[in-house]
C-alpha cells in the first residue's frame, strides 16, 4: 500500500488538479448513490409516501419551498434530491455493467483475433467498420425501440451488443504490437503454451489502453442510458433514471419550474464530467509521447 | 484507387444486406402490427383479414425476398398507421433533417477546427485552457440536456428564439422545402443546429488541437518558419493540412452519431424531420416506417463513409501513392 503512495504515478496523479477533482466528484456521487436508501429523505418510488399536494414545490431556499424537499419536488410530489440519488444508482449500474461485460467480451475476442488472425480477425474488423459507422447510440436506440421491453437489463444488453467491439479493436491492436517481441519468443522457448502467452504476457501489457477505453466508455454508457430513458425507450416509468426525470421536467420548463431539469441534469453532467477528467489524465499518463511534452 | 472504391462498394452492399436481414428478422418476432392495426378488440377473423392484406401470412423467406425486391424499387410498402407509401413519408421529411444536420456539421467544423487551431498555437494561455475545459464539458453534456438548457436560456428566459418546428419554409425544387431562405426559418434553425452541433464541435476541437500540437513540432514546420514564410501559410497550408487528416476521418465516423442525435434533437424541438417520424413509428410499432428509415440511413451512412474515404486519399498523399 505504502508503495503505491510513494510511486511516481501516484505523485503525478495527486498533483494533477483536474484528475483529483474528477475522482473526488465520482467518489462523492458514487457514495451518495450507494447509500441512497439511507440518506435520501424519501423513497421516491414508494407510492404510499407520495402526496400530490406536495407536487411541483420549488427548492427550499425559494418562496414556497418546504422541508424536507431540499431541491423541490416533481409533478408526482417526489422529492427531487431523493429521486436523483436513486437515479444515479441506475446510471452507475449501467455504467459499470457495460464496461465489465463489454470489456470481458471485447478483450477476449480481441485477444483471440489478434493472436490467431484468420477468419475471426477478418470478421471482427469488418464488423468493427460497420458498427463504428452506424454508431452504438443509433443501434441501441433502434434495438430498444423495436424490442419494446423496458428495463435496466435490456438497456445494458442494447449497449453491449455493439460496444464490445471498441475493446476488441484496441486489444487486437495491442496484441499485434507485442506479438513479435522478444519476450514472447522467450516465453515460448521456455515452454509456455498459447493460453499462458495470451493471458500472462500479452494481456498484462495491453491493459493501459483498455483502461482508457473503459473510462471513456463509462461516461458514454451513462449518457446513453439517460438519452434512451429520455426518449422513452429506456427504463420503465416506475424506475428511477436521470434521463426520465429530465424528460418529465421538459414539460414544465415553460411554466418556470426549472428545478425539474436543472438538478438531475447537473447530476448527470457531474458523473460524466468527473469520469472524463480522469480519462483525460489517464490518456496523458499512458501516452508517453504526450507526457514527455509536459515535462519539457 | 478505383480498386479500393470497388472493394468498399462491395463491402457496403454486403453490410446493407445484413442490415436489411437483421431489420426484417427482428421485426418478424417483435411487436404485433396486426393487433395495432385491427384494434385490441378485433375478432380472429378481422385479424386474419388484416394479416392477409398486409402479406403477413406468407412464410418468412418469401416476405424477405419480396421485401428486398420492393426495397430495390424504392417501395417499402404502406405505413401501418397512416396507410400512405412509406418512401414518400420519409422523403417528405428528409429535407428538414438534412438541413438540420448540415447546419450542425457546418457549425461543428468551422468552430471546432477554428478554435482547435487557435488553442494549439498557444496551449498554455489561460483563455485557451478555459476553452479546453469547456470542450471537455461539451463532450460531457448529453445532447438532449443541451437542447433543453438552450431552450430555457434563449426562449424561456430571454425569449428571442423560437423552439418549435421549422417556421416559414419556401418550396425550393420539387418536394424540397427549405428554411434557409426566410429569416423566420433561419431563426428556427439556430437552437436545434447548435444543440446537435455542440458535441461534434467539442470532439473536433479536441482532435484538431491534438493533431496540430503534434504537427507543429515537426521539422518541416521549423523549416517553414525558418524560410520566413508568413504565419498563415505555415499554419494553414503546412500544419493544418496534415493535422486535418484524423479530423476528417473522425467527422465521417461521427455521421452515424449525428443521425442518432438528430433523432433526439428533432424530438426536443418538434422538428418535422425523419428522426421525429422514426420516433413516432417506434411508439406506434409502425414497422414499414422503421425498416425504410433504417435502410435509407444505412445507404446515406455508407455513401458518406465512401466519400470520406476518397477525400482521405485525396488529402493524404502517403496513401494515394501506395
Amino acid at each position: 500500500m505504502i508503495k503505491i503512495f510513494k510511486s511516481k504515478i501516484f505523485k503525478r496523479y495527486i498533483t494533477d488538479l483536474p484528475a483529483v477533482t474528477g475522482s473526488l466528484i465520482l467518489i462523492i456521487v458514487l457514495t451518495a448513490a450507494v447509500f441512497a436508501p439511507l440518506i435520501a429523505p424519501q423513497n421516491p418510488y414508494d407510492m404510499k409516501g407520495l402526496y400530490l399536494e406536495n407536487s411541483l414545490l420549488p427548492p427550499i431556499w425559494m418562496e414556497g419551498g418546504e422541508v424536507p424537499f431540499i431541491l423541490g419536488t416533481d409533478d408526482q410530489g417526489r422529492d427531487i434530491l431523493s429521486t436523483i440519488l436513486y437515479g444515479c444508482r441506475t446510471s452507475f449500474t449501467v455504467g459499470f455493467s457495460v464496461i465489465v461485460l463489454a470489456g470481458l467480451i471485447g478483450v477476449t475476442i480481441g485477444l483471440l483475433a489478434g493472436f490467431y488472425r484468420g477468419l475471426l480477425d477478418t470478421i471482427t474488423m469488418r464488423l468493427a467498420d460497420a458498427i463504428f459507422s452506424f454508431s452504438t447510440t443509433l443501434i441501441a436506440m433502434l434495438f430498444l425501440g423495436v424490442l419494446k421491453k423496458h428495463g435496466i437489463t435490456t438497456i445494458i444488453l442494447a449497449i453491449i451488443i455493439t460496444d464490445w467491439i471498441r475493446y476488441a479493436r484496441t486489444m487486437r491492436g495491442s496484441v499485434l504490437g507485442v506479438k513479435e517481441e522478444d519476450y514472447i519468443s522467450a516465453a515460448r522457448a521456455i515452454g509456455a503454451n498459447d493460453f499462458q502467452i495470451m493471458f500472462k504476457h500479452i494481456l498484462i501489457n495491453a491493459i493501459p489502453p483498455i483502461l482508457i477505453i473503459a473510462a471513456v466508455d463509462f461516461g458514454a454508457a451513462v449518457m446513453l442510458e439517460a438519452t434512451l430513458s429520455f426518449l422513452g425507450v429506456g427504463v420503465p416509468v416506475n424506475e428511477p433514471s436521470l434521463g426520465m426525470m429530465i424528460s418529465t421536467g421538459k414539460n414544465y420548463i415553460y411554466a418556470g419550474k426549472w428545478w425539474l431539469v436543472v438538478f438531475p441534469g447537473a447530476a448527470l453532467v457531474l458523473i460524466v464530467f468527473g469520469i472524463n477528467l480522469v480519462a483525460d489524465w489517464l490518456r496523458e499518463e499512458i501516452n508517453p509521447k504526450i507526457r514527455k511534452r509536459k515535462v519539457e | 484507387m478505383y480498386k479500393c472504391i470497388i472493394t468498399r462498394l462491395t463491402q457496403g452492399i454486403f453490410v446493407l444486406l445484413i442490415v436489411s436481414f437483421v431489420c426484417f428478422a427482428i421485426f418478424q418476432y417483435f411487436g404485433d402490427p396486426v393487433l395495432t392495426l385491427a384494434g385490441r378488440y378485433a375478432t380472429q377473423e378481422q385479424q386474419q383479414q388484416v394479416r392477409v392484406k398486409m402479406g403477413l401470412d406468407k412464410p418468412f423467406y418469401v416476405q424477405y425476398a419480396i421485401f428486398l425486391k420492393n426495397a430495390l424499387h424504392g417501395d417499402f410498402g404502406l405505413s401501418y398507421v397512416s396507410q400512405t407509401p412509406v418512401i414518400s413519408l420519409i422523403f417528405e421529411r428528409l429535407p428538414a433533417s438534412i438541413e438540420l444536420s448540415i447546419s450542425a456539421m457546418f457549425i461543428a467544423l468551422i468552430l471546432g477546427i477554428g478554435l482547435g487551431v487557435i488553442v494549439s498555437l498557444n496551449p498554455r494561455n489561460y483563455i485557451n485552457r478555459l476553452i479546453m475545459t469547456g470542450s471537455l464539458l461539451g463532450i460531457s453534456l448529453p445532447t438532449f440536456l443541451i437542447g433543453i438548457l438552450l431552450i430555457m436560456i434563449f426562449s424561456v428566459k430571454l425569449g428571442f428564439l423560437p423552439t418549435f418546428g421549422r417556421g416559414n419554409v419556401i418550396k425550393l425544387i420539387g418536394n424540397w422545402r427549405t428554411g434557409f431562405l426566410t429569416f423566420n426559418g433561419f431563426k428556427h434553425l439556430i437552437l436545434p443546429a447548435f444543440t446537435l452541433g455542440i458535441y461534434q464541435l467539442a470532439v473536433l476541437l479536441r482532435l484538431t488541437r491534438g493533431g496540430m500540437l503534434e504537427v507543429l513540432r515537426e521539422d518541416y514546420i521549423r523549416t517553414a518558419w525558418a524560410k520566413g514564410l508568413p504565419a498563415n501559410i505555415v499554419i494553414f497550408k503546412h500544419a493544418l493540412r496534415n493535422a486535418l487528416i484524423p479530423v476528417i476521418t473522425m467527422a465521417g465516423l461521427q455521421f452515424g452519431e449525428l443521425i442518432a442525435f438528430s433523432i433526439v434533437t428533432e424530438s426536443i424541438f418538434q422538428w418535422p424531420g425523419a428522426g421525429n417520424l422514426l420516433l413516432t413509428a417506434v411508439y406506434e410499432t409502425d414497422h414499414p416506417v422503421i425498416v425504410a428509415y433504417v435502410m435509407i440511413t444505412s445507404v446515406l451512412i455508407l455513401c458518406v463513409n465512401l466519400f470520406v474515404d476518397i477525400l482521405y486519399r485525396f488529402i493524404n498523399p502517403k496513401i494515394r501513392y501506395e
